[in-house]
């Protein structure tokens, strides 16, 4: 009886969570007009039309291919930036170790408001305002720190024996590392790389701040609509339905370990 | 683990420090320069040292915006931490159960933080939302509800928004603290007839302190730097409501272009984030000790 209340209780919020998304969802598959004469719990009158415009009209569907160049861009960049620099600091002590992981975090906690201004006038000096490169690499400023901190907890817990047998064995550095260190953590380069999308995926602040039409992703398309035209809920609702797609795919394949990467707590 | 003693380790952190150099510390520098010059123009600027720093430490626009903030930030950890510790127990331990699970609370963590706001407007506006709606059919409420019209509704808006956002994570990362305690554990009071409280009051909420630390003061860190949910849900309104420490900081800089302010206010604002930055990193490695030695 008491379990049963549980999952009642559970079920209620898992309700409570998916009726904003379903409502959008409602929403998506409605004409505008529709939207505005009527209030309907479901769409009785389906429609793809505002699928359709997002897919067939380049201002929207290129927010799409933008965001997701910049997003693996980004990924590919923090993972390679990170994997040594974690086992630097899992394996070695050196001189400022301690201070350096302190700055890093610091870095994960930065507010993005502050550094908006300098971001532009950087990026302008640089001459990459309006590129994929840059949104990237103005997203390492958190997800390289988010990817060291995460990596170093993976990599602790292989035992250091390991890499003495391989050295002893003959292997170089970077054979080891490669062929044979990157392997057995490949779980945790898996969790590292779904949080590195995830807070590169999400994030507004910089994305919209350093592009202007040729790398414009699309939460920047979103928002301009809002203060420019008139509001087309629908279109508005099928766009914010399609920003979930990419993250429900990756959760999807990642199901079996996203327990495991919390677990270590390094978020 | 003891670890090898090599400053030849700092070419594999080269890579990362220069990247994060290039984001961070140029940047800051910047701020810096800002903050001390009053700027008229390219290469027109007066040096004023601390003159915008006692500007903006008596400024009551600012003072407002930061009691917003902790309140804003203390709610937030009185709502969402309890209801993640009860959503973590209660959800199904293996089978397809933890794995549905698992992957419904996941889901608003990859929605785009400015997509969540405009769930949230599609929800619950008076006109086209269910809540909406549904709240304003029931006639509860002196004033229809709209979450422009005033400050509370604001708030309760932003809030259960916020809320519905991220109570998930807390529930997985405590979620993930639970699964980490053996089974023999539960046997064992199960032996002895404990309660259910007794189980979770001796064994699962110590056993969770690890991973509550770092929920707590994640939560704690991510609300105070809020920016994307409440611009697009209220923009800051009505009024100055809703107007968080980003949201004001933003408002300055770009939209004023007080720059000297507002990079004065950078750095104010940065110097506060670094020193719960410094005790969230104590916690952290004290965390691990207590964890050690038990």
């Amino acid at each position: 009886m008491k379990i049963q209340k549980r999952t009642f209780a559970l079920l209620f919020y898992f309700v409570v969570l998916i009726v904003p998304i379903y409502w959008m969802l409602n929403m998506s598959l409605r004409s505008n007009a529709d939207i505005m004469s009527s209030f309907s719990l479901y769409p009785s009158n389906i429609t793809f039309e505002n699928y359709i415009k997002v897919f067939t009209d380049p201002t929207w569907y290129s927010g799409y291919i933008n965001a997701m160049i910049y997003v693996s861009l980004n990924t590919v960049m923090s993972l390679a930036f990170a994997l040594p620099a974690a086992y630097a600091f899992s394996r070695f002590k050196f001189l400022g170790d301690g201070q350096m992981f302190f700055w890093l975090l610091t870095n994960r906690m930065a507010p993005p408001a502050v550094f908006l201004l300098p971001y532009f006038q950087l990026y302008s000096t640089v001459n990459l305002i309006d590129t994929h490169i840059a949104v990237a690499l103005a997203h390492c400023l958190f997800n390289v720190p988010l990817a060291v901190w995460i990596l170093e907890g993976f990599m602790s817990g292989i035992p250091k024996e390991i890499d003495e047998t391989a050295f002893i064995d003959g292997y170089s550095f970077p054979r080891f590392f490669f062929t044979l260190f990157i392997p057995l953590i490949r779980a945790g380069v898996g969790v590292t790389a779904f949080f590195c999308f995830m807070f590169s995926w999400v994030e507004l602040l910089f994305a919209r701040t350093l592009t202007v039409t040729e790398a414009k992703p699309i939460v920047a398309t979103m928002t301009r609509t809002i203060s420019a035209t008139g509001l087309d809920w629908g279109l508005l609702a099928a766009n914010g339905i399609l920003t979930i797609v990419p993250g429900a795919l990756v959760i999807w394949f990642v199901r079996n370990h996203l327990a495991k990467g919390f677990a270590l707590g390094r978020v | 683990m003891e670890k090898w003693a090599d400053n030849k380790a700092w070419f594999l952190v080269l890579p990362v420090f220069v990247v994060v150099a290039f984001s961070a510390i140029i940047p800051l520098m910047t701020v810096v320069n800002y903050s001390i010059q009053d700027i008229f123009g390219p290469g027109n600027a007066v040096f004023v040292g601390t003159e915008w720093f006692k500007q903006m430490l008596t400024d009551t626009r600012l003072h407002d915006a930061l009691g917003r903030q902790f309140i804003f930030s203390g709610l937030v950890l009185l709502i969402e931490i309890p209801l993640g510790i009860l959503i973590a127990l209660a959800m199904p331990k293996k089978g397809w159960g933890a794995s549905a699970s698992l992957v419904t609370l996941a889901i608003p963590l990859l929605i785009p933080w400015n997509v969540i706001g405009t769930i949230w407007i599609i929800f619950t506006r008076p006109d086209i939302g269910l809540f909406g709606v549904g709240i304003n059919s029931l006639n509860l409420l002196d004033v229809p509800f709209d979450h422009t019209a005033r400050p509370s509704y604001a708030w309760a808006t932003l809030m259960a928004m916020e809320v519905w956002h991220w109570t998930p994570l807390v529930a997985l990362l405590c979620y993930a603290g639970l699964r980490a305690i053996p089974e023999a554990y539960f046997q064992a009071a199960k032996i002895d007839g404990a309660s259910s409280w007794a189980v979770f009051h001796y064994i699962q909420l110590p056993k969770m302190r690890g991973v509550l630390t770092i929920a707590i003061l994640l939560r704690w860190m991510d609300s105070f730097l809020i920016y994307a949910e409440p611009f697009a849900l209220t923009g800051g309104g009505p009024g100055n409501s809703t107007t968080f420490l980003s949201i004001y900081l933003v408002k300055l800089a770009t939209g004023q272009f007080d720059l000297g302010p507002a990079a004065a206010f950078s750095l104010i604002y940065f110097l506060i984030v670094l020193l719960f930055c410094f005790i969230f990193y104590q916690a952290l490695l004290n965390v691990g000790k207590g964890e050690k030695t038990s």
